[in-house]
Parts: C-alpha cells; sequence; structure tokens
C-alpha cells in the first residue's frame, strides 16, 4: 500500500525530469555572461572562418600597387598592406588558418594525450613510470621553443606548424588525464563495474572516460587558446603559414616594419588575436566554472 | 547436510605489502562454508578483515598489492586459482556483491537503467529491448516505485536508499548464487536500514541466492542472518547458528561485543566496553590475538596460537577456555 501511495505521487517536476550531469552544465554555463561572450565571439569567428571566400570583400592574395598601405576607408575598411592587399580580407582569411590551427593542433595533442594518460594512470607500474619520465622531459621544455624547435625540425608549413604545436601540447594532457583517471579509479562505482565483471579496457573506456570529459574539456579550450597564439609566433616567425596566404601571426611579422607609418597593419590581427584567445579564456574558466564536482 | 557447500574457504589468509617493505596480515587462515541458499553473517569491528575477505572471494584484490593464499571453491570453481577472464565471467552473473556506500557505487555519468542494462548484456547477451524489459522488472522487484519512469533517471536523483536499491537490482540482475552485501545498510539512516533489510529477508525467502552479509551490527545479523561468523584482527574467533550465538557466545570477544550492544529491553547507564586496542597486524601476537584484552587470559593464552575448535555441534570457537560458562560461574 505504502508503494501504491508512493508510485501515485509525482516524482519530479516536468521541466527537471531526465536532465542529464551534461545538460545541467550547460544550463550552469549560460547563466556566465563572460563564458556566453566568450561562446558567442567563438561562434561568430568560426562562421567568418568557414564563409571567409563568400564574406571577404576582395581576393586576400590579390595585390594592388595604387593602394599601398592605405589607411582605413570606406574601400578598404581595415586597410592595405605593404603589397595593397585587403587586410579586412587577410584577417578573414586568415581566421582559416589560426583557428584551424587552434583547432587541429588541439585534436592532436588529445588524440596522443588521453590514450597514454589512460594507460598510465591506469595501468600504473612501469609503463606509468616510463610515460611519466618521458612526459617530464618534454615539459622541462617551455611550451614554445618546444613548438618552435619542432617546427623548425619539420620544415615551414602551416601543416608541419600544427603537428608540432599539437606535439608540444600533448605533454599536459599525457598528465592532466593520468592524474583525472588515478583519482577516479579508486571511486566506488569504479569497483563496482569490476565487481560486475567488466574487463580492464571496458572499465577504461567506458566507466572512467566519460568522467575525465569535463577536465579535458577545460584544458581543451585553454589549449586552443595557447596554440592559437602559438601558431601566431611560429607564423610570426616564418614557421607557420607561408606567404602569400595570410595568417594573423605572418600579417603581424608583415606589419612590424610598417609599425610607424602603417600601424593598423598590426593592430587588426593583433585586435583579433586577442579577442580570440580572450574568449576561449573566458569560455574555459567559464567551463571550469560550471563542470566543478563541488558546485553539484 | 551432505551435498557440498556452495562456497568453501579454506585457509584464506591475504598479505598486504606495503612500500616500506612491512607486511599486514589482513586475512589469516580463515575457513568458511555456505550452504546453497544460506545466509552467513560476517561480524568484526572495522579492521578486522571482514571486506578483505570478501574482495579476496570476488578476486578485486590488486594483485600488486595483495598476496592471497588458501583456496576458495565456489559452484565447482577455485577461485583463487581461475584465470581473469574466468572471474569476469564470474563477476556479476553467479557471483555479485553489493558495496557499502550507495552514493558513490553508481557512475554519475550514466542512467540507473543503463547500469543494470549493461550487466545483463555483459552476462546474458540478448537485446537491449529485452535487457530494459529485465531492468524495469528488477526495480520493481527492489521497490523502486514506477520503474518504467525511473529507470531513465541519473543517479544523482535518487536518495541513498534508491540508490542502495539499484546496486541491489544490479546485483540480482543475472541471478547470481552468492550475493556478498558488504555493510550495504551502514550508509542508511535507520529506517531505510529497515526497508533494505526488509528487502534482504525478502530474497532471502524467495530462494535462490545464499547470502553472506558483512556487517559490524550484530542487530541486523540477528534480523537477517542463519549462521555468523565474528571476525577479529584477521582470524575467525567464532562461529554458530545465530540463535546459538546469541544466546551462549563461545568467545570473550563475541561477549564483549553483545555486551556493548545497545538494548531498548533494559536500562543501563554505561555500555560495556572492551578494553584495549586491536594488536598491530604489521606484527601479530604469537598466542591467541585476543588475549591482551582478554578478561579471562591465562598464561597458556599467549604462549601458541589457539585452533578453532567445536564447542558442541556446528558452533566453533578460538578460545582455549570454552566454554566459558564455567569461567564466570
Amino acid at each position: 500500500m505504502a508503494d501504491a501511495a508512493l508510485s501515485a505521487m509525482p516524482l519530479a517536476g516536468p521541466q527537471d525530469e531526465l536532465e542529464s550531469p551534461a545538460r545541467r552544465a550547460l544550463q550552469r554555463l549560460f547563466k556566465r555572461k563572460g563564458a556566453v561572450v566568450g561562446l558567442l565571439v567563438i561562434v561568430v569567428f568560426a562562421l567568418v572562418a568557414l564563409l571567409a571566400p563568400w564574406i571577404a570583400p576582395y581576393d586576400p592574395v590579390a595585390t594592388s600597387w595604387t593602394a599601398v598601405r592605405k589607411p582605413p576607408s570606406a574601400l578598404h575598411w581595415f586597410g592595405t598592406d605593404e603589397l595593397g592587399r585587403d587586410i579586412l580580407a587577410r584577417v578573414i582569411h586568415g581566421a582559416r588558418a589560426s583557428l584551424m590551427a587552434g583547432a587541429i593542433s588541439v585534436t592532436i595533442a588529445l588524440a596522443i594525450g588521453v590514450p597514454l594518460g589512460l594507460l598510465a594512470g591506469y595501468r600504473g607500474g612501469f609503463i606509468d613510470a616510463l610515460i611519466g619520465r618521458i612526459t617530464d622531459a618534454m615539459l622541462a621544455c617551455p611550451f614554445l621553443i618546444l613548438a618552435i624547435a619542432l617546427a623548425a625540425v619539420l620544415g615551414p608549413s602551416l601543416a608541419d606548424a600544427m603537428i608540432a604545436i599539437g606535439v608540444s601540447a600533448t605533454p599536459v594532457f599525457i598528465r592532466l588525464t593520468r592524474g583525472q583517471v588515478m583519482s577516479v579509479k579508486v571511486e566506488d562505482y569504479v569497483e563496482a563495474a569490476r565487481a560486475i565483471g567488466n574487463p580492464p579496457w571496458r572499465i577504461a573506456l567506458v566507466h572512467i572516460l566519460p568522467n575525465i570529459l569535463p577536465a579535458l574539456l577545460v584544458q581543451a579550450t585553454l589549449s586552443v587558446a595557447a596554440a592559437i597564439i602559438a601558431e601566431a609566433a611560429l607564423s610570426f616567425l616564418g614557421l607557420g603559414q607561408q606567404p602569400p596566404f595570410p595568417s594573423w601571426g605572418s600579417m603581424l611579422n608583415a606589419a612590424q616594419r610598417f609599425l610607424g607609418n602603417a600601424p593598423w597593419m598590426a593592430i587588426w590581427p593583433g585586435l583579433v588575436i586577442f579577442l580570440v584567445v580572450l574568449s576561449l579564456n573566458l569560455l574555459g574558466d567559464g567551463l571550469r566554472d560550471a563542470l566543478d564536482p563541488r558546485e553539484r | 547436510m551432505n551435498a557440498p557447500p556452495l562456497i568453501e574457504i579454506q585457509r584464506l589468509r591475504v598479505l598486504f605489502r606495503g612500500d616500506d617493505g612491512r607486511t599486514t596480515h589482513a586475512v589469516d587462515s580463515v575457513d568458511l562454508a555456505v550452504d546453497h541458499g544460506a545466509t552467513l553473517g560476517l561480524v568484526g569491528e572495522s579492521g578486522c578483515g571482514k571486506s578483505v575477505t570478501s574482495l579476496a572471494i570476488m578476486g578485486l584484490l590488486s594483485k600488486r598489492s595483495a598476496e592471497v593464499s588458501g583456496s576458495i571453491r565456489f559452484d565447482g570453481f577455485d577461485l583463487l586459482q581461475a584465470g581473469d577472464q574466468t572471474l569476469r565471467d564470474l563477476r556479476g552473473n553467479r557471483l555479485a556483491m553489493i558495496f557499502q556506500e550507495p552514493m558513490s557505487s553508481l557512475n554519475p555519468s550514466f542512467t540507473i537503467g543503463d547500469q543494470i542494462v549493461e550487466t545483463i548484456l555483459r552476462h546474458r547477451g540478448g537485446s537491449a529491448r529485452a535487457a530494459r524489459q529485465r531492468a524495469i522488472q528488477l526495480l520493481g522487484r527492489v521497490h523502486i516505485p514506477s520503474p518504467e519512469k525511473r529507470i531513465d533517471e541519473f543517479p544523482h536523483r535518487l536518495s541513498g536508499g534508491m540508490r542502495q536499491r539499484v546496486m541491489i537490482a544490479i546485483a540480482l540482475a543475472c541471478d547470481p548464487r552468492l550475493l556478498i552485501a558488504d555493510e550495504p545498510t551502514t550508509a542508511l539512516d535507520v529506517t531505510l536500514q529497515a526497508q533494505i533489510l526488509e528487502l534482504m529477508r525478502e530474497l532471502k525467502s524467495e530462494g535462490g541466492a545464499a547470502i553472506i552479509l558483512i556487517t559490524h551490527d550484530l542487530g541486523v545479523v540477528a534480523e537477517v542472518c542463519d549462521e555468523v561468523a565474528v571476525m577479529y584482527a584477521g582470524e575467525i574467533v567464532e562461529r554458530a547458528a545465530v540463535d546459538e550465538l546469541f544466546s551462549s557466545p563461545q568467545h570473550p570477544y563475541t561477549v564483549g561485543l553483545l555486551g556493548s550492544m545497545p538494548r531498548l529491553d533494559r536500562r543501563a547507564q554505561q555500555l560495556a566496553t572492551i578494553d584495549g586496542m586491536v594488536p598491530n597486524m604489521a606484527r601479530p601476537p604469537i598466542g591467541c590475538r585476543f588475549a591482551a584484552r582478554c578478561p579471562f587470559a591465562v598464561d597458556a593464552c599467549t604462549k601458541a596460537p589457539p585452533p578453532l575448535a567445536e564447542v558442541s555441534p556446528r558452533h566453533a570457537s578460538r578460545c582455549i577456555r570454552a566454554p566459558l560458562e564455567r569461567l564466570v560461574s
């Protein structure tokens, strides 16, 4: 009878019934203004990058001897560079190189770092020590120095720059994954998963991995920002995107010789780098707060 | 009682080797047997080796840190010799376990339905739809109201009592022969304890699974179990049928435990306590491990380890001075 009374009672409001942890985190994220602004800016830039050929007012590599280093005007909103190319068009097309470099290099870092971190954290022992020492050795080099060195070895191209940045960002993910796995694998629900007869690989992938995704997501967001800066730095040094194709870093490189008389050449690419990196950091911080288990 | 018991543990010993080279004797020469469908209570204070014993049965002790010896015969298998794959096929299937902490034993990333279905599909196979139907049945069986709705809930939306019911549903998913319940009610408040115990009693009366109930609560044992084994410092010190143990305990430690239980029918200014401390299990004493705290101890107690000897049929005590009645009169 008690059961009948219980089942007659409404279990939960219609709205919040069956809500998953991911959805609750998303709701919390949307309550944070900074994160929402960051997300919007990134979405806008991603759209710009995707639609670059259709929205750019000029061909980004078309030179014009009649419009060299013109300040911003109605014709060229952001001005022109030393070869008369439209800076707005180059910033728009440069978004492709920069965002792609950020996304792809972090994907590379995740693809290498997460499996190695899972292996090290879950198995422990010799494998953990081996992976750990290699990680330590890589972390002993500053991120950017390592990326520059790798890019110099691989050769100057955008693809090689992405690989170099991705590999340099890997140790952070190995270490983060390892640490998270070690803290999750002692949870009771992992023991319970073993108690129902799951094999180790399934416990690692199905029971542990989903529970460390929040931390990886936050780190990945922040790493995209760092990768974009790194790509800009590599391009600035001539190791990334090759001329005449634009990237924000190589535009800054070209602009430095004309800082005095054509400051707009540096201001626009600098501004968009600043905006995108700031937005990614805002989003990353927002995600971290929204996914913080202590606030559950 | 000529049929072989469902599970027979002989000379089970578990050593933990620490990083500093010290070894701890967590479980020492434990002999236990449980018949098909019977319920055994395993009682003792924290750290006496109850949970380690259960983890050893399940094969869940890390091979790297724990050294397990002896034999555990279960349903035709020798669990300590069986390979990893064999053990995995048994766990969750014929051998199931309920953990102490319902709040943290469910994976927060999945719905409770997913977690029950996972067990069914792992051992029984079949279609996801059929497994889901079975999961709903199981939730109903552990008295979760409107199981067809609750099955899609995430664990954070359930109370501790509900979660423990879900854990029990997972454990029952494949109709285990043996269910090990490691302090299933410790983390719950008293009303919920009563409900979960009621549920265990129901499972017992429905027949089928034998239960090893691990607890430090003698009241729980009295309500649910047929037989009791009392553990102290890694050893079984007394083993008897429930009524027998409560009416005539034959080990001083059991007597102490019974004396320290609060009772409703008797007024007491102060509950009895057992003086002294549990021995350091890195260096267990040579003689009786309880001797230092025992009011009946004599010189002989500290000289040699006492055997677990029968005081009367099916009642064994690890005390050379048993039966104790003649000492107090």
